[in-house]
């Protein structure tokens, strides 16, 4: 018994020192929380939607679906937090301009054309490029020019909405062509929403990529040491340019979901404060926002967590100006939680209760 | 607590995950004795410093000091300081970003209003005291790393102390400096402070120590009396067992011989870089070991630097087997056959956060390429190959270099080197924080390769490693090579000189276009 204990308890501490254990951690929290709540969160119920083709629909159907935009966000900023040490704010704007790019492709000169001018690959094709060069003109600033990340994306941050609503000549382009909608809904058939298998593709890319590139490697090198790493043959700043030019990308697959799930934008809403849900899921990976070594996969399962949190929020019908103020709360909690200093307390603080007993015997 | 002692440690314990730093170690400092913390690299001499002043907390164990009556609560190193115990740190733990005088006087202060004004005057006037090439208001980092020690040193000397810890303080600094820190050690001393003294050279410690406390795999060995501990016990005792015969390691080891051995393999015309050194010339042989020699911030380092494309080029060639190849970034030169273990470990050579494992591979990984990753498998035969061959003290290869211990750090960068299987390898000052075991080993290593073809530069601090591995070394003062010495020349007095400029004798003609 007694040693039974004692394995369970060693593999405890063993995932309590896991950076991945904080957003699990999490996660269970909230699913717990949930659970004695009210039960009928986790109920999925499959329907008909308004065409009549049978979906999925409940809390964690809606938490897949829209935590997907996120998530892939998610990926992009890891690599860039871990190769610049630093973080990407303007990725919200930058959506509103891919999105806007999708659009203009797809309407030409009729902001409410009857057919698509051009095939949807095409527009998106369009918009990747648009994406990944803006995230080259902030990875200029950043890699080249040795501008604090913070203050270069600051400027796409500031400009980028205007440039999105300047893209289709400030009109609001709808398109009504149905088969644009199925990249943020459903594709007739399938009742799992199309986001989730888009974003499951990216973490597949991601993973593969990790795998047999040294993509990871790399960033993470430069990332804790630049000047050691230039002595072993990376060209550091190409690398911190790179993950800019990857979050660039990442941000066009968003783009292109945010805006087919509406059919149409709103400059100054759309992906309003994901720049900060992001880089939250980056800090409640366990990540170090001050660069360096990562965990892809903890920065994914945070991006959950905090659609998870958004959604439980929603769910008790908590008013969506309030829900920032309720968001900052939980996450502080979680990131103090996760925060060293404190895990260490923690751990000593148990190992001292573990010993108090034991002493007690020896008496 | 014992007579005359103001600082004791007893039964400390710290285990770290997978490593038992320090087991059940006793320390006593007196009044007025500089105390000698040897042991090899790995044994736990700096994570008993650490744990005396607060940086890891103890496991177990009690510290008692002079004037309380209860064991001392040490939390933090601002504890330890304001308990009066002062400490420079194995790495240097100034912040690089700030001025001189700050770095001298921060955390030292009180109040929020600072009248910097007398406070950079304050500190220039301590750095005259000492003799250190250093203005108040300069940026750390742009100071060599020899002066930064010595502003850290001159940061713990003026705090009022009654403990003054110095671990591996003179690792990069030349004799003068040296003699100029033992000059000011006396002083302290006669005025009853008590000093830690760690380091890796045994003439050190017999020239400024009373007394020795060797450390052996984290347990205490014992603690000796200066004059009852002769220099071969005191290895024994460090290593466990005798030490080989240091003068026979020349003779033991052929030269490489073979039909291309006269022709340079590598040559530098006219090379100069951002760095500030005059243009020179330089060649290699295959097989060879060669040397520069200098006192601090001649420029040696500067040299290979330039070389390897460190530091940028604005003049001059390098060729290969006499064909003009370019070198702007080191990827360039690491294709070309050259490797290059850079000085400064710390900011120029470990990656803190990386596993023993990817910070040996590294440049192998990277040379390989960006599509080419080694699978686990061979990273880890790799890995542990080199760990066993150097005998690397880790507790995986999967541990964070920078919880490694200093010289076990230096170990894994020349194991990275050594990986890449250079042509041509430079070493910056390998055998800096390395144990006198290890240190042999490491020349002999050298001489071996080379006996093998491998070309090397070497450069150390310590002129007989130097004369001990060297067949041919290249003098520089003032950035500038002054003389070369070969064969019958290399002895101690002619380097002196040629450093001096007394009998500076002209670069032979190969040298000179
Ligand atoms: N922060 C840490 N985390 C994990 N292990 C550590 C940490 N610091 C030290 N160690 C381990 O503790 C042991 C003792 O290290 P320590 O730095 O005290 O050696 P040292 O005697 O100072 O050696 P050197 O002469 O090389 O400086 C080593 O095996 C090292 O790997
Ligand atoms: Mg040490």
């Amino acid at each position: 018994m007694q040693s039974r204990n004692n394995t369970v308890s060693e593999l405890l501490m063993k995932l309590f020192r896991r950076q991945i254990f904080i957003p699990i951690a999490a996660l269970l929290l909230l699913a717990l929380f949930n659970l004695i709540a009210d039960p009928s969160f986790f109920k999925i119920t499959l329907g008909t939607n308004s065409a009549g083709d049978p979906v999925l629909s409940g809390y964690l159907i809606t938490i897949l679906d829209y935590g997907s935009e996120l998530a892939i966000l998610a990926i992009g900023m890891t690599l860039v937090t871990a190769a610049s040490g630093g973080q990407d704010i303007s990725v919200g704007a930058a959506i509103a301009i891919s999105g806007s790019v999708v659009l203009r492709v797809l309407c030409g000169s009729n902001s409410r054309p009857e057919t698509l001018q051009a095939p949807i690959i095409v527009a998106f094709l369009v918009s990747c490029l648009v994406a990944m060069a803006f995230g080259a003109f902030n990875g200029t600033l950043v890699a080249y020019f040795k501008i604090q990340p913070m203050v270069a994306t600051l400027i796409l941050f500031t400009a980028g909405r205007s440039i999105a609503a300047w893209i289709n000549n400030n009109e609001l382009p709808i398109i009504s062509e149905p088969s644009f909608g199925y990249f943020g809904g459903f594709i007739p058939g399938i009742p799992i929403p199309t986001p989730v298998f888009i974003a499951v593709a990216c973490m597949i890319i991601t993973a593969l990529t990790l795998r047999f590139t040294n993509l990871g490697l790399y960033c993470q090198a430069v990332g804790i040491n630049d000047k050691s790493s230039r002595l072993n043959g990376l060209n550091p700043a190409f690398i911190k340019f790179l993950t800019y030019v990857i979050l660039g990308l990442c941000v066009a697959v968003a783009g292109l979901i945010k805006v087919s799930r509406l059919s149409s934008i709103n400059y100054s809403v759309i992906a309003k404060d994901i720049e900060m849900d992001a880089i939250l899921a980056v800090a409640l990976g366990g990540n170090a926002l001050s660069g360096g070594k990562f965990n892809m996969t903890a920065s994914i399962l945070g991006a959950y967590v905090i659609q998870f949190l958004t959604t439980t929020l929603y769910k008790f019908n908590v008013q969506s100006d309030a829900l920032s103020a309720y968001k900052a709360v939980v996450v502080i909690a979680l990131v103090v939680l996760s925060a060293p200093i404190v895990r260490e307390k923690l751990t000593a603080l148990k190992n001292s209760l573990k010993k108090q007993p034991a002493a007690k015997e020896v008496a | 607590m014992r007579e005359g002692a103001i600082l004791e440690m007893r039964g400390i314990c710290k285990s770290f995950p997978g490593v038992r730093a320090l087991q059940n170690v006793d320390f006593t400092l007196c009044e007025g004795e500089i105390h000698a913390l040897m042991g090899e690299n790995g044994a736990g001499k700096s994570t008993l410093i650490k744990v005396l002043t607060g940086v890891y907390p103890k496991d177990s164990g009690q510290i008692f000091l002079k004037g309380y009556q209860k064991a001392a609560v040490i939390r933090s190193p601002q504890d330890a300081q304001n308990m009066g115990i002062s400490t420079v740190y194995q790495e240097i733990t100034l912040c690089p970003n700030l001025s001189v005088a700050e770095n001298m006087y921060i955390g030292r202060t009180k109040g929020f209003v600072q009248n910097w004004k007398a406070i950079n005057a304050k500190a220039d006037q301590v750095l005259k005291s000492l003799d250190i090439p250093a203005t108040a208001t300069q940026q750390l980092a742009s100071c060599s790393i020899a002066v930064q020690q010595m502003v850290a040193i001159a940061r713990a000397v003026d705090m009022d102390c009654k403990v003054l810890i110095l671990d591996e303080p003179t690792s990069s600094l030349d004799e003068q400096e040296v003699e100029k820190l033992f000059r000011l050690m006396r002083d302290l001393q006669k005025k009853g402070v008590g000093i830690i003294f760690v380091t890796h050279f045994l003439d050190q410690v017999y020239e400024v120590c009373d007394k020795i406390t060797v450390l052996r795999d984290g347990k205490l060995v014992g603690e000796y009396a200066i004059k009852d501990l002769p220099r071969v016990q005191l290895v024994s005792k460090m290593l466990g067992k005798e030490l080989d015969d240091l003068s026979d390691i020349q003779s033991e080891s052929e030269t490489y011989t073979a039909e291309d051995a006269e022709d340079a393999i590598f040559e530098t015309e006219n090379l100069a870089s951002t760095e500030g050194i005059k243009p020179f010339d330089f060649y290699i042989r295959k097989g060879e070991v060669t040397g520069f020699t200098g006192l601090l911030g001649s420029g040696r380092s500067e040299c290979v630097r330039a070389i390897f494309g460190a530091d940028k080029i604005t003049s001059g060639t390098v060729k290969k087997h006499g064909k003009p190849v370019k070198i702007s970034h080191p990827i360039d030169a690491m294709r070309l056959g050259i490797g290059y273990l850079p000085e400064d470990r710390k900011r120029d050579g470990i990656i803190g956060d990386l596993s023993v494992r990817e910070n040996i591979i590294l440049a192998l990984q990277v040379m390989k390429g960006f599509f080419k990753p080694f699978t686990k498998a061979e990273a880890n035969a790799f890995a542990e190959q080199y760990i066993k061959l150097l005998d690397i003290k880790t507790a995986s290869a999967d541990t964070p270099i920078k919880s490694l211990s200093g010289g076990n750090q230096q170990k894994c960068i020349l194991a990275r080197w050594l990986l890449t299987h250079p042509e041509y390898l430079i070493l910056d000052e390998p055998t800096r924080g390395i144990d006198v075991g290890t240190k042999i080993d490491i020349q002999k290593l050298v001489l071996k390769l080379a006996s093998e073809g491998m070309s090397i530069t070497f450069i150390s601090s310590e002129t007989d490693e130097m004369l001990r591995t060297c067949s041919r070394l290249v003098v520089m003062r003032d950035r500038k090579v002054v003389g070369e010495l070969s064969g019958e020349e290399l002895t101690q007095t002619m380097i002196m000189n040629t450093i001096a400029g007394g009998e500076a004798k002209q670069c032979s003609p190969e040298t000179i276009q």
